[in-house]
């Protein structure tokens, strides 16, 4: 299919038709899986490293949202780099499909296959490989997970630079892959920035090593870059060196009641402002927010009923110095009438508790009902009026419209439920809720990725140049397109199969 | 008829480590690791203090007095009962290395003159402490005071001067009557403890603390049994995965199971 270039306000108009996801989406003229090959990959992984029966691979085909199932037929579990290689090599040479899974608990289906396309699980892939004291540099295999990382290295004074709610089931493979956000981005930043390095594998079995842990290495294009945040379409990355932080002494959460939005955007300010450089998370939630955890977990408010709830915490190496500061911070949203009501503490299980009532939002949607999730970057001042907006526009199809999310990375999780899918519904959300967000010059997905529920959204928030620029990146690392296909780049550009 | 008493509940509170916190033996095996370790109120000691706040909102109770046996720390856990709602916080002083060897019975003995001194007639504590699991100083303290005790209350309901209590017990539930002053011991599920929040953590900061020392109180409280050794529980063997039911059977088979 061709298309002419044209004007960005043209070009989303035509894909806004198309932002309606994975509808009209036809198989790309991939070989087929059959007997042979799965007797390849069986002599290259052993017995245990290939998945054929139908009960063991529901698992693998279905995403965590529920919203897309695919069909492989097999899923591929290796132990090594080099079994990856030649799975892949092989794979390239038949020309079959791949899908690169870690833990399986992205939010826009990028993890599981559309079709047919074979999983390559890294779940076996779990082993520790290294880990410094004195830089803090940590090399482990892809398929390790999250928490199991952090618990080690509690045990050694440090700490994981990322914290999302999926921790205890998503691998650190795959948060690279998707440059994940969460909770800590606020203070320890993005991937890009504390990944030191990355092995990945390409499509057709070359295995690119730039694991090295060093801080500061200035000897060409710094091409780890190139895989994070590539979800699993230009390599599939192996093994993975991060920079880990040391673990802070004192870690104090306060959460607060706000009567409006505006005063929500004043916590933040003078949380940045009164904490500094010990703020390390700033999220607010919604009423109907609280109304999900309290309904569906039994999950109990702390405070009494308020439009909105702001979370701050503060992690630092001196834990009266850093009581002092929140106390006084404290005291001054609530005599400047910022903060309604709140609590605060420095105790563990505390800690936790208060932290639950964020973190199990993505839970309590799912026990709601059909979840319609999205994810935007947008100017903090607006953050809740896309919320608002929503609220009215589908109002009486929508059982539940609720925002919340990271308050100081200007980032909305929007999220609509009913029972069961309806896509009238979906017709008033999308493409609404993109062309609004591509108007305030946000991200349609500010930290969940494309994965294959928005790949054709790409234009509201990228120019065309930029599009066939990563389009040529995709075509030189996997000229066959066998990399998690119909995925993240958009239709008009996914490769052509000629064989 | 019967005058309704004007209620003083005294309430335990003990600092100890955080429930969330992975807890290590030391490796001397004369205890576990405290050093820079995230500490808390006992669990059910909060679940009591929140009994003794209700009852004063329900106007029954007139006073609550938070007590605290134990080195100057203590004194953040006595913060956050006046934060919860009590009324006054009384720290008996005991130094970090006596405290180590602090038992229930020394406790009891404290708390029962603490009760005398401030005119106590209920006595709230949680049934056991999460790090020795003792669950003794509430009936220690009923004893020495000759009062009666309602212990593993998962309801208190005063009722014509007497305390209607819930008990629960293995094969169910108790209830139980006892006449005042009594001593009830909180299991978990008697209330759901709230937050304390802000402003009365504020308010909190200008609550009087009265500190004591054992020796103010009349009290010996040396040790009467010495711990020998604290060990870790045996590790939890590897499962083995089996591949069909057959194997299944065999490994039963193997190991006597069947």
């Amino acid at each position: 299919v061709m298309f002419v270039r044209s004007g960005f306000r043209a070009l989303s108009a035509r894909f806004a038709r198309l932002a309606s996801t994975t509808t009209g989406v036809s198989r790309l003229p991939f070989a087929v899986l059959q007997p042979k090959d799965v007797q390849v990959f069986s002599e290259i992984l052993g017995p245990r490293g290939v998945l054929t029966s139908l009960d063991d691979l529901d698992a693998y085909n279905v995403d965590w949202l529920r919203l897309y199932k695919g069909n492989s037929a097999a899923v591929l579990r290796p132990t090594t780099t080099e079994q990856v290689s030649r799975v892949l090599r092989y794979c390239n040479d038949r020309n079959l499909p791949v899908v690169p899974q870690g833990g399986n608990t992205g939010l826009v289906g990028g993890s599981v296959p559309v079709f047919d396309e074979i999983v390559l699980s890294t779940s076996l892939m779990n082993r520790l490989l290294s880990f410094d004291a004195s830089s803090g540099a940590l090399t482990c295999q892809a398929g390790c997970i999250l928490q199991n990382l952090d618990s080690y290295l509690e045990d050694r004074g440090h700490v994981m630079p990322l914290d999302l709610g999926a921790k205890g089931s998503c691998q650190i493979g795959g948060n690279v892959a998707t440059n994940a956000g969460g909770i800590r981005l606020l203070r320890y930043g993005s991937l890009h920035g504390s990944v030191l390095g990355v092995e990945a594998v390409l499509a057709d079995g070359t295995v690119i090593d730039s694991l090295s842990p060093l801080r500061k290495d200035n000897t060409g294009y710094d091409v780890k870059q190139l895989f994070i945040g590539s979800e699993g379409t230009l390599g599939v990355i192996t093994a993975v060196s991060i920079l880990t932080p040391p673990r802070p002494q004192s870690i104090n959460v306060s959460f607060m009641g706000c009567d409006s939005f505006d005063k929500v955007i004043s916590v933040y300010r003078e949380a940045r402002h009164a904490l500094g450089e010990i703020l390390s998370a700033c999220e607010f939630m919604d009423a109907e927010a609280m109304r999900l955890v309290s309904t569906h977990l039994s999950l109990h408010n702390p405070l009494s009923d308020f439009p909105f709830y702001a979370l701050v915490e503060t992690s630092g190496s001196n834990p009266d110095h850093d009581q002092q500061k929140m106390e006084l911070f404290l005291e001054h949203v609530l005599n400047s009438d910022i903060a309604g009501d709140g609590t605060v503490s420095g105790e563990l299980s505390k800690v936790q508790a208060l932290w639950c009532l964020r973190e199990r939002i993505t839970e309590a949607l799912r026990i709601d009902g059909t979840v319609y999730k999205y994810d935007v970057s947008i100017p903090v001042d607006k953050l809740y009026e896309l919320v608002e907006q929503m609220r009215v526009r589908t109002s009486g199809l929508a059982k539940s419209v609720t925002g919340y999310g990271h308050l100081g990375d200007g980032n909305l999780h929007l999220n609509l439920t009913s029972d069961g899918f309806d896509p009238g519904l979906k017709a008033l959300i999308e493409p609404f809720v993109y062309e609004w967000t591509a108007q305030q010059k946000g991200s349609i997905s500010a930290e969940h990725g494309l994965g294959q529920m928005k790949p054709d959204c790409i234009y509201y928030s990228k120019s065309v140049e930029t599009v066939q620029l990563m389009h040529n990146i995709k075509e030189l690392l996997d000229p066959n397109g066998i990399l998690n296909p119909y995925k993240t780049l958009p239709r008009d550009r996914w490769t052509d199969q000629t064989l | 008829r019967i005058i309704a008493m004007a209620v003083r509940v005294l309430v335990g509170c003990k600092r100890v480590i955080d429930y969330a916190v992975k807890i290590r033996v030391k490796p001397d095996r004369t205890g576990v690791e405290t050093q820079n370790v995230k500490h808390s109120m006992n669990p059910f000691d909060e679940i009591a203090i929140e009994e003794a706040i209700r009852l004063k909102e329900k106007k029954v109770a007139e006073e609550i007095v938070a007590v605290s046996c134990g080195p100057e720390k203590c004194q953040e856990t006595l913060r956050t009962a006046l934060a919860m709602g009590a009324d006054r916080a009384v720290h008996v002083q005991v130094d970090q290395q006596q405290y180590e060897s602090l038992q229930p019975l020394a406790v009891a003995k404290l708390l029962s003159k603490v009760v005398e001194k401030e005119k106590i007639n209920l006595v709230v504590l949680g049934k056991q402490a999460i790090d020795d699991d003792c669950n003794q100083t509430g009936q220690m303290t009923a004893a020495l005071l000759g009062w009666p005790q309602a212990t593993f209350a998962s309801k208190i309901t005063l009722v014509d001067d007497k305390l209607e209590v819930v008990r629960e017990i293995d094969g169910g539930l108790e209830t139980i009557q006892v006449n005042m002053p009594a001593v009830v011991t909180a299991d978990l599920r008697l209330n759901e403890p709230r937050y304390a929040t802000l402003p009365n953590i504020m308010k909190a900061k200008k609550k009087p603390m009265e500190k004591l020392t054992p020796s103010d109180l009349g009290v010996d409280i040396t040790p009467h049994y010495d711990v020998i050794s604290v060990e870790d529980p045996p590790q939890r063997e590897a499962g083995t995965k089996v591949d069909s039911v057959d194997d299944l059977v065999a490994k039963l088979k193997d190991k006597g199971v069947l």
